[in-house]
């Protein structure tokens, strides 16, 4: 086979190779449409995160602006610590309330953002003062059955 | 006794060999990076061994990608229907073609399709004596034959797990969407909210390129080692076969809980 016709198909593998390289990043792993902006890192304290996950989607209204970029016990006040980074595109308000919530019955678990009314927005660093755990399904068991014995005496 | 003291002998023959071959390995791969600039240099020699390896292995990586992609969608599609999840088919499908299933089977037909083929190609090289006439030439046979087949061999074998896994995808699509009926829009979003662009496909494209390293390594360093006869070759060949197809689950195993452990 002569050179010419050789190059030719190793340069067709090779572009064939790198579509679906592209394919796979931009179709199906969605690299276009992902945070590789500018973002911005805040980090809220909590209770209890429940089942959060680092890489687990920051979501507000619904749609999907940020990811949980890290998670750390603080012996501090023996609470949880999560980083998060939001796109730049976001700016949100300095009381802006985060909130654990889950998607579905059995889905996965994500930070919500709530807005609050504040002038001032968040900045690279800042703390959230407002959150709210997750919900803990033993203890809405009990809190639940505890509110049925109270109950009780008074029938 | 002198049956003990016989298989006492064959164990230590055993070992001795096993420890020989390895180090022969091991100094054969560092003559070959040695070797590898110069043969570059001369780049058409590695551009013909990617036709051989990697253009010519399109056919039955692009067939076995779709087939695998659609048995994919089938049998994940039924499970998944069991929970009431046919859905979540598209991240069920590129989940399992970008992390697993791309590297590892594209891997396995690279190494029965152009590995047995680099390993025939070099054995039949040393029975004939070629490889020692090139050293009579002055012309270094690592460099000539052995280092453009093992980079020709490292360079297609991401190509290849990648467009295993798109061809995969695609397969998938054409089953869950077009035949079964699963919500195209789920379907892709779906896939893109959980398949991650550095988490999973990038790793995926390392254990590709690992196991290119391997497979091609395993092809030539067998080539070359092989005993010079019909049979020798022969064995070669098989040596090839089996032993990348153990060195990619092997190492598969060991990249995967590298990577993935202890994440979601």
């Amino acid at each position: 086979m002569s050179r010419t016709t050789l190059d030719l198909w190793v340069g067709v593998f090779v572009v064939i190779g790198i579509a679906a390289l592209m394919f796979l990043s931009l179709r199906v792993g969605n690299l276009a449409g992902a945070n590789i902006g500018e973002t911005y890192t805040v980090s809220a304290r909590f209770d209890n995160i429940g089942g959060l996950k680092v890489r687990a989607p920051v979501k507000s209204a619904g749609v999907v602006i940020g990811r949980v970029t890290d998670i750390r016990f603080e012996t501090d006040s023996y609470r949880a610590e999560v980083r998060f980074t939001v796109d730049t595109r976001y700016p949100f308000p300095r009381d802006t309330i985060a909130t654990i919530l889950t998607s579905g019955l059995l889905g996965e678990q994500y930070l919500g953002l709530e807005p609050g009314g504040d002038v001032e927005m968040l900045t690279n660093g800042d703390a959230l003062q407002i959150t709210q755990s997750a919900v803990v399904l033993e203890k809405l068991i009990g809190q639940f059955l505890f509110n049925k014995a109270a109950e009780e005496p008074t029938k | 006794m002198s049956g003990l003291s016989q298989a006492l002998r064959d164990l230590g023959a055993l070992v001795t060999n096993g420890v020989w071959r390895l180090g022969f390995a091991a100094r054969f791969f560092m003559l070959l990076l040695l070797y590898s600039g110069q043969s570059l240099r001369r780049l058409h020699l590695t551009v013909r061994e990617i036709y051989f390896s990697g253009v010519l292995s399109l056919l039955i990586i692009v067939v076995s990608g779709l087939f695998v992609g659609m048995v994919l969608g089938l049998q994940g599609y039924e499970t998944l229907q069991r929970f009431g999840s046919g859905d979540a088919l598209g991240v069920l499908v590129a989940l399992s073609l970008t992390r697993e299933l791309g590297p590892v089977v594209a891997g396995l037909l690279f190494a029965s399709r152009a590995g047995s083929a680099v390993t025939a190609e070099i054995g039949l090289m040393k029975a004939t004596e070629q490889l020692k006439a090139m050293d009579m030439m002055a012309v270094n046979p690592i460099a000539r034959v052995v280092a453009p087949r093992f980079w020709g061999g490292v360079i297609s074998m991401p190509f290849l797990a990648a467009l295993f896994s798109a061809m995969g995808v695609f397969g998938g699509w054409l089953i869950g969407v077009v035949l079964i009926g699963v919500d195209e829009g789920a379907f892709w979003s779906q896939m893109q909210a959980a398949v991650d662009f550095r988490f999973d496909i990038l790793n995926g494209v390392i254990k590709s390129a690992v196991f290119g390293v391997a497979v091609a390594l395993i092809a030539v360093f067998e080539g070359y080692d092989c005993t010079p006869t019909a049979e020798g070759v022969s064995r070669a060949i098989t040596r090839t076969v089996v032993g990348s197809a153990l060195a990619i689950l092997a190492l598969d195993f060991v990249l995967t809980s590298f990577m993935f452990r202890g994440q979601s």
